[in-house]
């Protein structure tokens, strides 16, 4: 079995509770492509809010579903987390930039501005990545 | 140049790849001698004080980066929305991005709801932001303005804590003007009052510390309008620089004078006719 492709099908929805390890092929660290790794660096954060950053999206949905679950019910939360799927499908190519119209509307943040918002734009960042590897990386056959 | 180690389009947002190397560097160069360079802090007095018609905000200009004054005219009341006025201690930087995002939220907000903000609101908005960040964002605010329910006066911490008070002092000079507050301060006073008031206070503030200092900036916000008295007091110790160091002529005394001819000789003469049309 691919566990590789499944673990990519996955690789959205899992929140990760530490740094991803530098796992490549066989789950040995990748140097090549990651460069040298080190156990401490992966095991600890260098910066106390690298980790509630990574996490802070995937965080507060989880409890405005879980509020939401106590208050309406089973059925609201399932609802709405039928809508995140879908919105979440209607993606470009990996290499490219989508707008996330839809997932915005949902979420409420499309008339609010962040710091997600003005720093560190992907449309403009200074390292592109290879197109091909890009998509073969997403679909999991890297 | 495509890289072919990247493999998803970068988050948006805060980038922590440096400071593992900051961290790294530190542990190299230096066991503590050598240390990264300290962000611009504003050692700082703000006041605010609540009157009969509205709020008056005050602040120092001075702007320090360790013990150099980095900047005399530092403009520390900042705009938020028609009625609300904002001024920020702390880390200079963190206080202007910080009241910049709570006025585009606010302005988008007036723009979809046709209203103008309400001081909670930007208090809320605030407070998620800044406890999201856990401290890290360095910035102590005062927001003062009016709204429909009344005239309000607002502290929020670096952490995302608030308090509602009728006058308020914060910044590193915030004891002596603080002092000054709560000798005179009284309930419902008027506009003139209201704005010694804080003068008196940002100037105590400017004369015990060393962090604030140069003039002092006023706003009084009221339900008809808003007025930002830029600056209203200014230091005595202006200096007054030249600015053109031009010499006049005659400066320098002249000793001796000796003039000699060259003797040019005319060798060869071309004429070229140009077209003027």
């Amino acid at each position: 079995m691919n566990t590789r492709g499944l673990r990519s099908q996955l690789k959205d929805s899992v929140p990760v509770t530490g740094l991803a390890p530098q796992a490549g092929a066989y789950g040995v660290p990748d140097t090549m492509r990651r460069g040298f790794s080190s156990v401490k660096n992966e095991l600890l954060p260098s910066h106390p809010l690298e980790l509630s950053e990574k996490n802070f999206q995937l965080n507060q949905d989880k409890m405005n579903f879980s509020t939401l679950r106590n208050i309406q019910g089973l059925h609201a939360p399932l609802k709405l987390q039928m809508e995140y799927r879908a919105a979440r499908q209607i993606q470009r190519l990996p290499f490219l930039q989508s707008s996330n119209l839809a997932i915005d509307t949902l979420r409420g943040t499309d008339d609010m501005i962040g710091f997600e918002d003005i720093l560190n734009d992907p449309g403009q960042s200074e390292m592109m990545g290879e197109p091909h590897m890009m998509v073969e990386y997403k679909m999991g056959l890297l | 140049m495509a890289l072919s180690c990247i493999f998803e389009t970068p988050v948006s947002g805060f980038n922590f790849d440096n400071s593992a190397r900051n961290a790294g560097l530190e542990n190299v160069l230096g066991d503590g001698k050598v240390k990264t360079p300290r962000p611009l802090k504003t050692g700082t007095t703000i006041a605010g004080v609540v009157y009969k018609d509205g709020v008056v905000l005050g602040a120092d200009t001075r702007a320090t980066s360790s013990e150099v004054v980095a900047d005399k005219m530092c403009a520390k009341i900042h705009y938020i929305a028609p009625n609300i006025y904002c001024c920020g201690a702390g880390t200079a930087a963190d206080t202007e991005k910080t009241t910049d995002l709570l006025s585009s939220n606010l302005t988008i907000f007036s723009m979809n709801s046709g209203r103008n903000p309400r001081l909670s609101m930007a208090v809320n908005i605030l407070q998620d932001m800044l406890f999201r960040y856990r401290g890290q964002i360095g910035a102590h605010l005062i927001l003062g303005g009016v709204d429909c329910t009344g005239n309000h006066l607002y502290t929020v911490g670096p952490y995302g804590d608030m308090d509602k008070v009728p006058y308020l002092a914060m910044g590193s000079g915030d004891l002596a003007a603080m002092g000054i507050l709560e000798d005179r301060f009284k309930p419902n006073m008027e506009i003139e009052d209201a704005k010694t008031l804080v003068r008196d206070a940002i100037h105590a503030g400017i004369m015990s510390d060393l962090g604030s200092g140069n003039n002092i900036d006023i706003c009084v916000i009221t339900r008809d309008g808003v007025d930002y008295i830029r600056p209203y007091q200014e230091s005595e110790f202006q200096e007054k620089r030249q600015r053109k160091y031009k010499y006049r002529p005659g400066t320098t005394p002249v000793l001796t004078e000796k003039v000699i001819h060259l003797e040019v000789e005319l060798v060869e003469e071309t004429v070229q006719k140009m077209e003027t049309a």
